[in-house]
């Protein structure tokens, strides 16, 4: 049996623990909450305004099909949300370096992810095409400063 | 031509690593099919109805030699000695296993090759016009831009699962060489005030609901192209539907909300996503295009004229044979579509074949055309003679560009899980029922495209004649369009009535052509004749 990766959290503080609202919630009458979840068809873009006081974004992904949550998580990068930003459901090992990318720093996929292949999957492409949430150099700027 | 530095070729060699991890966590049990799917797919492996098949990209339709005898040592070593040219200016193979699928890609590899999102639902292959570099009517070479694209597209973080696959096409002439406006993106550059820029459409496909891409801006310089098409996917990922598959892509939003309401959602995104410095540097467009100059071109060659005297010399020069920019060159159209073959196969020997022509007389460059055939942009017009000769050697020669027997056909019922009908038989019943080249001249330019089920991948509705497979209590049955066009007078086509079974349709065919030879006027296409007298004399023809 594979060993599986015990911890999925790129963050120097430790994984937020209270339990996250949905965005519904937040925005009616909870807006005191610190963690906040985001379904595919939410407008994440009214948390914007909150950011500051979230301490956790958490994105679900019903399935790994759906993408919209790469969106999300970028917008909320762009708008300078610097917490915890959390994938959480049918997150699949082949997705977490794109997540990454997107701004996720944070994992918690339903089934358990093999750590090995995930250290080997985000070790593996040296550098990206295109610049993203993730700070990473793209080659354009490798070839011309 | 474009040439990979050390960067393009480790993020290559990195993806084949990827998938050779990929297949052994399959091979050993560790993934399920299921989550497996998407990964095979973004790497172009589909499961068809006997075997695997392996879609490796083209981008943009470029290949030089090397790569060309490298597509024909994989169909001669991992395949049954065939490869079929799609329409979307890539190759497949039908007949690969998964354990060999790395090794194969490996291979790519080696020639600047693979087979990146060449399927799933994320950004594809890259399209463009095959006369490229060569066409007078062009205002640049659209390449450069189409590299461009194709670099910011590769593993895209945040469009790799987008709600339905995503075709771009770039280029840059008024004619249109390549379906553009039937793609979900398409970009025509055009020049403003002497500077260089995209008039950007979007919306169009094929498949069960085929329509037209709209004008969304009407100019974006490179500076803001990627900005712009960021914006542009990023809507369309968290809008377009994806509660229903044949309702998911982008043509379905632009329809639900219109043209101007997604205009009004990219240009707010665009604002956004502009302050974020995703913009390549002017000078990488330029460090691209340098690699796309034109080739060293002999001013002697300005004189050149074909030797005629061959009659069957002269009938494919006329008919395959296109005006080059550049004096004394011409553009070479090789049919893949002998009378009888499988629209779009070549063998490996034949593609070997087209590798040494390219290298010897053409500046060491070939191009795959949505029509399925290859291109040879740049052949000396003394060379003609020479080329000609060998491709008549090697079974290459037909002289039909654009006439009725260039039928562009799907794979259909014989390899593809999807299909309601079997295209390539009927392809061939119709290559041999106007089998006469004469006749077919006389027919003159008639684009008949074949799909073997709704989802359109032989462009039956962009057909002059569109001929969809459909399943009928369970026989195949074959629906006839009319009127339909991939070009710059683009247009959809119309179904003429109740369906036909596989001769029943030759003989629509027939009688539709026929009444177009009696109703046409002078100078007129099929297509034109169609437009200008409508359904009505057609469908009595058929129907009587
Ligand atoms: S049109 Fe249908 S039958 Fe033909 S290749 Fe596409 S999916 Fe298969």
């Amino acid at each position: 049996m594979a060993e599986e990766a015990a911890y999925l959290h790129f963050r120097d503080d430790s994984p937020h623990e209270e339990p996250a609202v949905t965005l519904d919630s937040f925005l009616a009458d909870q807006s005191n909450a610190t963690a906040v979840r985001v379904e595919p068809g939410d407008e994440a873009r009214a948390l914007i305004p909150h950011l500051d006081r979230l301490a956790l974004i958490e994105v679900s992904f019903p399935s790994f099909r759906d993408g919209r949550g790469y969106s999300t998580a970028r917008i909320l990068r762009e708008a300078g949300y610097r917490g915890e930003l959390r994938a959480e459901g049918d997150v699949l090992v082949d997705q977490i370096p794109l997540m990454r990318r997107c701004g996720f720093d944070s994992f918690a996929p339903a089934a358990p992810i093999d750590a090995a292949v995930l250290q080997r999957s985000l070790a593996r492409y040296p550098q990206p095409y295109q610049k993203a949430a993730d700070g990473a150099v793209p080659v354009w700027k490798l070839r011309h400063g | 031509m474009y040439r990979y530095d050390e960067y393009d070729q480790s993020i290559v060699d990195a993806r084949v690593d990827e998938f050779r991890d990929q297949v052994r966590r399959r091979l050993a049990g560790e993934i399920t099919e299921d989550q497996f799917k998407p990964l095979r797919l973004m790497n172009g492996l589909y499961l068809q109805l006997h075997a695997y098949m392996l879609r490796v990209a083209v981008p943009y339709g470029t290949l030089d030699s090397r790569q060309m005898r490298m597509l024909a040592h994989v169909a001669r070593t991992y395949d049954r000695g065939y490869g079929h040219f799609t329409t979307r200016q890539n190759i497949q193979y039908n007949w690969i296993r998964l354990d060999q699928a790395p090794d194969i890609l490996a291979e790519l590899a080696t020639v600047e090759m693979h087979a990146i999102q060449t399927s799933g639902n994320c950004i594809r292959n890259i399209s463009s016009d095959q006369y490229a570099g060569a066409a007078a009517d062009e205002v640049a070479d659209p390449r450069p831009w189409a590299e461009l694209i194709r670099q910011w597209s590769t593993f895209h973080p945040e469009f790799t699962y987008l709600p339905r696959k995503f075709k771009i096409a770039v280029i840059a002439a008024e004619e249109d060489r390549a379906a553009m406006r039937l793609h979900d993106i398409g970009i025509r550059l055009t020049r403003r005030d002497g500077v260089l820029g995209a008039t950007v459409f979007v919306g169009g496909g094929m498949g069960r609901t085929p329509m037209i891409a709209h004008e969304i801006r009407d100019f974006v310089t490179a500076d803001d192209l990627m900005s712009y098409l960021e914006a542009c996917l990023r809507v369309y990922n968290r809008y377009g539907r994806r509660d229903n598959i044949y309702k998911a892509r982008i043509k379905i939003l632009l329809h639900e909300i219109g043209p101007d309401e997604y205009r009004r959602q990219v240009e707010e995104e665009f604002a956004k996503v502009k302050a974020l410095g995703i913009d390549p540097p002017a000078a990488e467009l330029a460090r691209i295009t340098a690699m796309f100059a034109p080739p060293a071109f002999d001013p002697a060659a300005a004189g050149d004229v074909a030797d005629r005297s061959d009659p069957d010399f002269a009938v494919w020069l006329d008919q395959n044979v296109r005006a080059h920019r550049q004096p004394g060159y011409a553009i070479v159209n090789i049919s893949l579509k002998p009378v009888g073959g499988i629209p779009g196969d070549a063998s490996a020997d034949q593609i070997d074949v087209m590798a040494d022509l390219a290298q010897r007389y053409g500046f060491d460059e070939l191009r795959v055309t949505h029509a399925q055939n290859i291109v040879l942009p740049h052949v000396r017009i003394a060379d003609l003679k020479a080329v000609w000769s060998a491709l008549v050697d090697a079974g290459l020669a037909e002289a039909n560009l654009d006439l009725i027997s260039d039928i562009i056909a799907c794979p259909g019922l014989d390899y593809c899980s999807l299909a309601n009908a079997r295209s390539i038989p009927l392809a061939q019943k119709i290559g041999e029922r106007f089998a006469d080249p004469a006749r077919q001249r006389d027919l003159g330019e008639l684009k008949l495209k074949i799909s073997g089920c709704i989802n359109a991948c032989g462009h039956h509705h962009a057909g002059h004649i569109g001929i969809l497979g459909v399943d009928r209590k369970g026989t195949e049955n074959f629906q006839l369009l009319l009127g339909g066009s991939g070009a710059e007078d683009v247009s959809l086509g119309r179904i003429t009535g109740p369906g036909f079974d596989e001769d029943g349709v030759v003989d629509a065919i027939e009688r539709v052509t026929d009444k177009y030879l009696e109703v046409r006027e002078t100078g007129e296409r099929f297509v034109d004749t169609y437009r200008r007298v409508g359904m009505t004399p057609f469908k009595e023809a058929i129907y009587g």
